[in-house]
């Protein structure tokens, strides 16, 4: 969030085998899918998975994505397992809130510059957000890599810096799941020693 | 006591928990006094309700055919209903429909028209963010 | 099984009859999105406890269909109705 920071989000160009590669887990969930959808495993479900996958893929080509990284099973699980914690979590903390009477609940906007600036982190924490507690996804910004999140249910500014916190909790969560090496370095390592203040916000050009 | 009876009455408990979660939602929606908040309970006690009660019925029916169908329409929920709760948001964003006064900071305001004008090649979008009703 | 099924077929009445009220009372189109896509959340539910109640599964492809909707609805409900802002 610097102003020297590069404006343009991290994704070089993809190489012929990143491309290769990208198209090759799109058939897969693709099929995937199919498979599923028809509920058994035959070879006429898989040839015909295959045939939609590359049909589609054909006809409506995905956007480019940089996946630099390398998935990682124990962090994932940990994401999953903290993700599907907080998802009850955050369904009884809204039915408490909703069934309370006599209290209207305060809320806040936030923005939360992301340290890892490429679209699929953006995609991936904005997606994790919106179903863990009180915070909800309103705009993305992709060139200075920062989600503006709503937050339900806080009361004073020290909540609303606790919730940043989390929200980058989260996001080193997920990049040390899916990550690579070097963006994982730039989540755990720099660890800023607090959260970014509202005020230097205000300053970077607009 | 059987399996399938443990089975049953945990897919029972599944159920009345999906069940209790979507009336939660839908107090909420009454409830809440903005647009945003209620997106709030439209995204989460939904979501968790809808699994709950999807995984009762995958305990109940016990087939690997109806498995699968279940777990798509339990993924699909949990990938678009975020997708669905930011396309609402970003619209909602300025405009009346939000108390202002219940917000304790706008981190937002300062950014929003340099993030609208960002995206030149989808002028539908920066529409919004010449609507009045803001600050 | 019978006093679960009805039970939840009680509580989810009493819930889309919530979202009817809010769809109804909007204010604004917004509003009525969020709340429809609850509601269809709803009658997925419902559709599901049916299918568990009587272990038969011919309903499920309609969940199916219903939840690619939900999400095909609000987000179009989003777009259209940036377009035609009447402020």
């Amino acid at each position: 969030m610097t102003p020297a920071s590069p404006a343009e989000p991290t994704n070089p160009p993809l190489t012929r085998r990143a491309r290769r590669r990208n198209q090759l887990v799109a058939v897969t969930g693709l099929v995937l899918v199919w498979v599923l959808l028809w509920g058994s495993f035959t070879w006429a479900n898989l040839i015909g998975g295959l045939l939609v996958a590359v049909v589609l893929l054909t006809v409506f080509p995905l956007p480019p994505v940089t996946f630099a990284g390398r998935i990682r099973p124990v962090p994932l699980a940990r994401f999953w397992s903290r993700f599907l914690r907080d998802l009850v979590v955050a369904s009884v903390q809204i039915a408490w809130l909703a069934l309370r009477f006599g209290h209207t609940p305060r809320s806040a906007i936030i923005a939360v510059p992301l340290r890892v600036n490429t679209d699929l982190n953006l995609t991936l924490t904005a997606e994790a957000l919106s179903l863990v507690p009180g915070s909800l996804i309103l705009e993305a910004d992709r060139r200075t890599g920062t989600l503006y999140v709503h937050v339900l249910g806080v009361r004073t500014l020290d909540e609303v810096q606790r919730f940043r916190r989390d929200v980058l909790d989260l996001e080193a969560r997920i990049v040390a799941a899916i990550g690579s090496s070097e963006e994982r370095r730039r989540v755990t390592g720099a660890d800023p020693a607090g959260p970014p203040e509202p005020t230097r916000l205000e300053g970077t050009p607009t | 006591m059987t399996l399938d009876a443990v089975l049953d009455i945990v897919a029972a408990g599944c159920l009345i928990a999906g069940a209790l979660l979507s009336l939660a939602a839908g107090v909420a929606l009454i409830r809440f006094p903005d647009l945003l908040s209620r997106m709030h309970a439209a995204a989460k006690p939904q979501v968790l309700g809808l699994l709950l009660v999807l995984l009762g019925c995958a305990l109940r029916l016990r087939t690997g055919v109806d498995i699968t169908t279940l777990v798509l329409v339990g993924v699909f929920q949990l990938a678009t209903a975020p997708v669905a709760a930011h396309m609402v948001g970003r619209v909602a964003y300025p405009h009346d429909e939000i108390r202002r006064d219940l917000l304790l900071t706008d981190e937002l305001a300062a950014h929003i028209d340099r993030i609208r004008a960002d995206r030149t090649d989808r002028p539908e979008v920066s529409d919004a963010a010449s609507a009045p009703g803001r600050g | 099984m019978t006093v679960v099924a009805v039970t939840v077929t009680a509580l989810l009445t009493v819930a889309s009859g919530l979202t009817l009220v809010r769809i109804i009372r909007g204010p604004s189109i917004l509003d009525r999105a969020v709340a429809t896509d609850v509601l269809l959340a709803i009658i997925v539910a419902a559709i599901a406890t049916e299918a568990a109640y009587s272990r038969d599964a011919t309903a499920l492809p309609v969940l199916v269909v219903l939840a690619v909707l939900g999400f095909v609805g609000s987000v179009s409900v989003a777009r259209f109705a940036v377009r035609r802002d009447p402020e």
